[in-house]
């Protein structure tokens, strides 16, 4: 199984929901248009929940920090909410944890963009 | 002791394959889920870099999957027939300035996750990674 992102908004947050996996092919390349869609259409706050994701590799990996950077440069913000332990153990690995801000309630991840 | 051996094409079905293979063996064995994800990311990340960075999806180019289950112990081999690779060439994943790089971290993944990992020149051509991990170390 791939993975499928679903997005809604929560005031002016887009929160994006991830269910699935992350890995090279079609899980990687359909995270990435998805996060550079939302950045070319002025979505300016994106949180990306990860809580349903259950493996990620390190192509995922990679288009989470592609992503990162694609919003930043369209002079936005994407921060990550609902780590699995071992999503948690992968950024913290790859020293990551210092890059995303992470949040594990939805509510104050929310927040934290105003 | 006993041995697979499989020899796989250049394409990401593959990858999947060898996961799939690799997790019956370290099942049989004993090993748990932390340790069995771990195991699988592994392989996945070594295959990745057979398939893709070695023989580049190559179809007359295969990769030779070898596994030797011990009591305490699985080892497994993933070896392409690509050009090789210095690795101390490759640019630190973990250092400042490449936290952002899209790519680069398969490697460091495969040694996080693994108790022994070495890379060598296959014969006659291409690159060998032999990878490690025991089960008494299992958590």
């Amino acid at each position: 199984m791939s993975v499928k992102l679903t997005t809604r908004q929560v005031g002016d947050v887009t929160v994006i929901d991830a269910n699935g996996r992350i890995t090279l092919g079609e899980g990687a390349s359909t995270f990435r248009d998805t996060i550079r869609d939302l950045a070319v259409k002025g979505d300016k706050k994106l949180l990306v929940n990860l809580s349903d994701v259950s493996y990620i590799d390190s192509s995922g990996i990679g288009e989470m920090v592609s992503g990162f950077t694609t919003v930043t440069n369209h002079g936005g913000v994407l921060k990550l909410l609902g780590l699995t332990k071992r999503v948690k153990d992968l950024l913290q690995i790859t020293k990551l944890y210092t890059v995303f801000e992470v949040f594990e309630d939805e509510a104050t991840a929310v927040r934290s963009f105003n | 002791m006993a041995e697979r051996q499989m020899l796989l094409d250049s394409t990401l079905d593959s990858v999947e394959v060898a996961e799939a293979a690799v997790l019956q063996d370290a099942q049989a064995i004993g090993f748990q889920e932390d340790d069995l994800h771990q195991l699988g990311m592994a392989v996945r990340e070594s295959m990745v870099n057979a398939v893709v960075h070695g023989n580049r999806y190559n179809a007359r180019k295969k990769v030779r999957l070898s596994v030797t289950k011990d009591p305490d112990r699985l080892t497994i081999i993933i070896a392409d027939e690509g050009d090789g690779f210095d690795m101390n060439a490759l640019p630190d994943p973990l250092a400042e300035e490449n936290l952002l790089r899209q790519s680069g971290r398969g490697l460091l993944l495969i040694q996080a996750f693994v108790d022994e990992f070495e890379v060598s020149r296959a014969q006659p051509s291409g690159t060998e990674v032999r990878m490690v991990k025991y089960l008494a170390k299992a958590s």
